[in-house]
């Protein structure tokens, strides 16, 4: 029987006979959704005499928030930095398949590209919520051009940019055709004029991410100061670890954070990016600063086998991606869910922390985390189930099911 | 009054539920007749509560058709404060059963006009059809519900500044901080309660020991407000061997050898009115 309607009629949902994550542990209760919003109980019952009108039983499976990915930069076939006809569809089509990785929202990142690919792709993927249609689009995360030419990876060296003189964003303006739907630009900030970029950015809300950058642990700490918050993808594309100068890897444990401020770091958990004994060095040196993400390719989600994509051709074996006829790294092919399992096996951590780190630290990384990333009354209800080795089972988004195993 | 002493915690707290629940079984509440219970808080009640959300669970028991009372509420405490009484019975018994919330009575320790709150809870008791069961505790003080040393032995509903013993007993669950413990509270009455059909008072621990043999063993005073159930006709005092302690060896042999027959209230699960 739905309340008395002195605050909603709408109806309410009571996941019953689960484990939910609430408080940093699996705790055996019900979740209650209304509204697309968790619902707290107890308001429920003592002032609207309300219960639910409908009870899903969830088998003892565990209830976690829905993943949240903040660099993807295409699936199946789809490869967001390629301009297609329609890169809304693009993103749109690769959004509704990663429910079945047990992501409800995300960030599509561009690579460095050229102003027209910004002009053309960039109007195209606006911020939008989730549901059946798919998971939500949290804003896009533009990795470059503003990065080292020295720690390019696999970025196009010939779209590489730097601030030029005038201070300010710009030279962003320019280069992206405006920054409307960003929530997070990658750049390096040793390239001259990075200051103010930084500052400015963070002001109007978009995350700052340092990498592909050849920054020292001074620098990096500088930026930080103006405003940067996250490292893409640690490790990877900026100078290694050395015991007198730590680098951007020094973030992690820098006694010159601003006092309030935290700073996260990006890992690509598939057992390949990442040496799992490095894995375990960036987590027991700052466990709450980590942030899964996939940085999946284009290539995630297809078959094994060769793949003519764009201008590539890539092998899939497993859950590695090779230049065909190489053993160069293409980029990573691991789902979000494969990311969390292997973080959890790799590091030791609890079920718990693992599942923090696709969800609650990513939403604490953009701000968003009163909204996403938790089961705290008032969030949205974006869900996923599954058993106790992290198998899915069902994606639910405001409370909706999405994808079913 | 009927005493029946058991081993220890875990097993008042059986006997307990399992009274609780065939005295709703017996009873057979329907749409047009509930059932109405009288509950407390705080550590002794707790096991019993967990056993019945187990006989519910295993469908032995309904509180569908059954409206419960509470016997006080802190005031001026958050209702949402999770040491509210409201947060301990969601907490530890409402959120696990089928009660409708609006059979659920509870005191409201923030209303704007507190002595008008408690006549109105004296009238929703009334217009139920008074209490069947009233189920509480004791204070070490020897206190029913917050009916501190000195209560009236008629009184009803009212507003009761917290005794010192009572607030530092209560301060374990405010972080230990007596500061944080509110002073004020309402609570039902002596005479309320007294106006149960039957009074059913829970005891366990060695610190509940003096209390009891003060409640039982000497006469009816309003320094220890549970000795007024001397004088109702239906009470029934359950408690563990280490609330004894304070009790005349006779007394307790007198009861103890009587435990057969008491067994009989709580055994057989009255079968042909089990919960469909």
């Amino acid at each position: 029987m739905p309340s008395n309607g002195s605050v909603s009629d709408a109806p309410i949902t009571q996941f019953i006979n689960c484990r939910i994550l609430k408080e940093h542990t699996l705790q055996r209760e019900d979740l209650w959704v209304r509204d697309g919003r968790i619902l707290d109980p107890e308001k429920l019952f003592f002032d609207e005499q309300g219960y639910a009108d409908r009870r899903l039983d969830c088998g003892g499976a565990i209830l976690a928030p829905g993943f949240i990915d903040v660099q993807l930069n295409g699936g199946y076939g789809v490869d967001f930095s390629t301009p297609s006809e329609d890169p809304g569809a693009g993103v749109a089509f690769v959004a509704k398949k990663i429910l079945e990785h047990g992501v409800t929202s995300f960030c599509p990142t561009l690579v460095t590209s050229p102003p027209s690919v910004y002009h053309k792709v960039l109007p195209e993927v606006k911020v939008q919520s989730g549901g059946v249609h798919g998971a939500g689009v949290l804003g896009v995360h533009l990795e470059g051009p503003f990065i080292s030419l020295e720690k390019k990876g696999a970025h196009p060296e010939q779209f590489l940019r730097t601030f030029g003189g005038s201070g300010g964003v710009r030279p962003l303006l320019e280069v992206y055709g405006g920054l409307d739907n960003v929530s997070m630009v990658t750049l390096a900030p040793e390239l001259a004029g990075s200051q103010s970029v930084v500052e400015e950015l963070s002001q109007r809300g978009i995350t700052v991410s340092l990498g592909h950058s050849v920054a020292n642990l001074s620098q990096a700490e500088e930026a930080v100061r103006q405003g940067a918050s996250f490292i893409t993808h640690l490790f990877n594309a900026m100078l290694p670890f050395h015991h007198r100068d730590p680098g951007i890897v020094g973030l992690l444990t820098s006694d010159r954070i601003p006092a309030g401020r935290s700073v996260f770091y990006g890992m690509i958990a598939d057992g390949i990016h990442t040496n799992p004994a490095a894995l375990r060095i960036a987590h027991r040196a700052h466990p709450a600063g980590l942030v899964l993400v996939t940085d999946a390719i284009m290539a995630m989600g297809l078959p094994p086998g060769r793949h003519t994509l764009g201008q590539q051709v890539i092998e899939i074996q497993g859950l590695h991606a090779y230049v065909a006829g190489t053993t160069t790294l293409s980029g990573s092919i691991a789902t979000m869910d494969m990311c969390v399992r292997h973080f959890q096996q790799a590091s030791g951590c609890s079920v718990p922390e693992a599942l923090e780190a696709a969800s609650l630290h990513p939403a604490q990384l953009l701000g968003i985390s009163h909204q996403k990333g938790s089961l705290e009354y008032g969030c949205d209800a974006d869900l996923v189930l599954m058993d106790d080795q992290m198998v899915l089972e069902a994606t639910f988004i405001s409370g909706v099911e999405v994808w079913r195993k | 009054m009927k005493l029946i002493i058991l081993e220890q915690y875990d097993q008042v707290s059986e006997w307990a539920a399992k009274y609780v629940r065939n005295k709703i079984l017996l009873f057979n509440p329907g749409p047009e007749r509930y059932f109405t219970l009288g509950l407390p808080t705080g550590g002794t009640p707790l096991g019993c509560y967990k056993k019945l959300i187990e006989f519910y669970k295993n469908g032995d028991v309904s509180f569908q058709y059954v409206k419960t009372f509470n016997m006080d509420e802190y005031v001026g405490l958050p209702r949402d404060h999770p040491e509210s009484y409201h947060s301990f019975m969601w907490n530890n018994f409402f959120k696990y059963i089928d009660i409708r919330a609006e059979n659920v009575h509870i005191l409201d320790g923030n209303a704007a006009d507190l002595p008008s709150e408690c006549q109105a809870f004296e009238k929703k008791i009334q217009d139920a059809g008074g209490i069947e069961l009233f189920v509480g505790g004791i204070g070490p003080d020897g206190h029913i519900a917050f009916n501190e040393p000195g209560s009236s032995l008629v009184s009803r509903t009212r507003v009761k500044t917290l005794a010192m013993d009572t607030i530092q007993a209560n301060a374990r669950f405010f972080d230990g901080d007596l500061s944080k413990v509110p002073t004020m509270a309402l609570t039902v009455g002596v005479g309320t309660v007294m106006e149960a059909k039957e009074v059913m008072i829970l005891i366990t621990g060695g610190h509940k020991a003096f209390a009891l043999y003060k409640a039982i063993e000497e006469g009816v005073n309003h320094m220890w407000t549970v000795s007024a159930f001397q004088q109702h006709p239906q009470t029934l005092f359950v408690c563990d061997e280490d609330a004894t302690l304070e009790l005349r060896v006779k007394t307790v042999k007198y009861f103890k050898g009587m435990m057969h027959v008491h067994n009989k209230l709580v055994d057989p699960l009255p079968g042909s009115l089990k919960k469909n």
